[in-house]
């Protein structure tokens, strides 16, 4: 433990911003490929603390990979990647610098939360334990006391009355939604969420997105969400990032991206996707 | 029929032994077939490779060439097993080098999205493989392995053949005994059918009570 501690202390000065605070997620010259196709391409890029952004932007274009990346599911190639200082892929030792091995990723990992497009909840346990499963046995709360907490989550997303419920005999709403609970119930600093309405039905999207907005407004995460509901993005977003060949190609407040994009490239994207 | 009557008792006596044999070689042959067919998933290339070339070796030879090298060959090189445990132990060693096939398929087949769920919330390795992973890949591993179970309980005929007296090898004697060749077979195929019969009801049992042990008759049902 205090070998990995000691670097997390000094690594956010080491790489500061410039802007003073410590950003919860910082992307240093990331670089993913699959063969040749290019998904991140030296992405730098930075989430303050309690920020909101949306990124936006052609299928293909890496989105996704952002996040994929940053809840370790995959690798990148080269680059560096830090969450609330703590570099996540690699770890710093007596200077040295060595890849990640398993128990540095699960301590970091803490801070990260993800929502996923296809929900993925454990089909084999209840509503309630989906929601409860890692809070006992990862964080380590008494039984008694995740319930509870689970409770309240099932509450706040509408689904107080399904706690013994099985995902199968859920819609893809309510799924979607006890899947958000399930995130929100290890309260992680940075939740991920990767199209979490695409797989759904129309008249289902608005439930979910209500909770999104929700959270927005009332919880002190940083929230990273890769969507295609546009007007949504411009409802919740502090920032809107626009995502193409692995790289960011224009990003601002709603306000300005969706009024007046700088970029070509913003401005085809925008007029496909909202029939301008 | 008072000649079936006098056939009866040491068949009978052959099945109590047919019945030990398949027990001990199903469960022994279960427990191979977790371990290898986890062991082939394994990150460790030792425990992999190890896993791998069991399995190849077990489903690439014959059952009855293993049974022998056990019994006839093993003992020139210095280790003497009896009948029952080299019979069992080949029976063994045969069902979960396949059972291990069938393991690491249903591991397989749970989708990718479960692992990404477990890593995204913190879950350890070893964790995820037994509460998520596995409840949901012994719901599909059990109709196979139900096959594998009769298949088994079949294949123990061999042991007649290194001086075991199960069922196969009772008929064997009374035959050269009576020479009533029609009773006494027939009323061996009828004596291992209802063993199968009773195998497949115990296991068409088990599958339905561990897909509702682990909950997803509960989605199944109503999807």
């Amino acid at each position: 433990m205090p070998s990995d501690a000691a670097p997390a202390v000094e690594s956010p000065s080491r790489s500061g911003t410039g802007s003073g605070a410590t950003p919860m997620v910082k992307f240093e010259k990331v670089r993913k490929t699959y063969g040749d196709l290019v998904v991140l391409d030296d992405l730098d890029f930075e989430v303050a603390e309690n920020e909101k952004i949306a990124i936006i932007g052609p299928s293909g274009s890496g989105k996704t990979t952002i996040l994929r990346v940053l809840m370790t599911l995959v690798k990148p190639d080269s680059g560096k990647i830090y969450v609330d200082g703590r570099p996540l892929w690699h770890r710093e030792n007596n200077g040295q610098i060595l890849p990640a091995n398993e128990r540095h990723l699960r301590d970091v990992r803490e801070d990260i939360g993800m929502v996923f497009q296809h929900f993925n909840l454990f089909p084999n346990m209840s509503v309630l334990r989906n929601v409860t499963e890692a809070p006992v046995h990862v964080k380590g709360l008494s039984r008694k006391e995740a319930n509870e907490r689970g409770r309240e989550l099932l509450d706040m997303v509408g689904l107080g009355d399904k706690l013994e419920s099985f995902p199968a005999q859920l819609s893809g709403g309510q799924k979607q939604r006890v899947a958000i609970a399930r995130a929100l119930a290890m309260e992680p600093k940075v939740m991920l969420f990767d199209e979490v309405t695409s797989a759904l039905d129309p008249e289902l999207v608005g439930e979910v997105l209500n909770i999104l907005r929700k959270l927005a407004r009332d919880t002190q995460m940083s929230m990273l969400i890769v969507t295609h509901e546009m007007n949504f993005a411009r409802d919740v977003a502090d920032r809107v990032v626009f995502f193409d060949s692995g790289q960011v190609a224009e990003e601002g407040p709603p306000s300005e991206i969706f009024t007046e994009p700088k970029e070509e490239r913003t401005r085809e994207f925008l007029r496909a996707v909202l029939d301008y | 029929m008072e000649n079936i009557l006098n056939l009866l008792p040491p068949l009978l006596e052959g099945t109590w032994v047919t019945i030990q044999l398949a027990l001990a070689s199903t469960v022994l042959g279960g427990i191979l077939s977790f371990a290898a067919g986890i062991g082939k998933l394994s990150s460790n290339p030792l425990i992999r490779w190890l896993s791998v070339i069991y399995i190849e070796i077990f489903r690439g030879t014959s059952l009855l060439v293993q049974m022998f090298w056990l019994f006839f060959a093993l003992p020139l090189l210095g280790v003497t097993l009896s009948p029952a445990m080299a019979g069992i132990l080949a029976l063994s060693l045969n069902i979960g080098a396949y059972g291990a096939e069938v393991v690491r398929g249903a591991i397989q087949a749970v989708e990718p999205g479960q692992y990404e769920a477990a890593i995204a919330l913190n879950m350890g390795k070893t964790y995820t493989l037994w509460r998520i992973i596995l409840p949901q890949a012994l719901v599909e591993m059990m109709p196979p392995m139900g096959n594998l179970v009769v298949q088994n309980l079949k294949d123990t005929a061999l042991v007649s053949l290194i001086t075991i007296a199960d069922l196969t090898f009772r008929a064997q004697n009374l035959r050269n005994l009576t020479l009533d060749s029609v009773p006494i077979y027939t009323l061996t195929l009828i004596i291992y059918f209802v063993l199968a019969l009773i195998m497949i009801t115990g296991m068409r049992w088990l599958e339905r009570f561990i897909a509702h042990r682990v909950g997803v008759a509960q989605g199944r049902s109503r999807a």
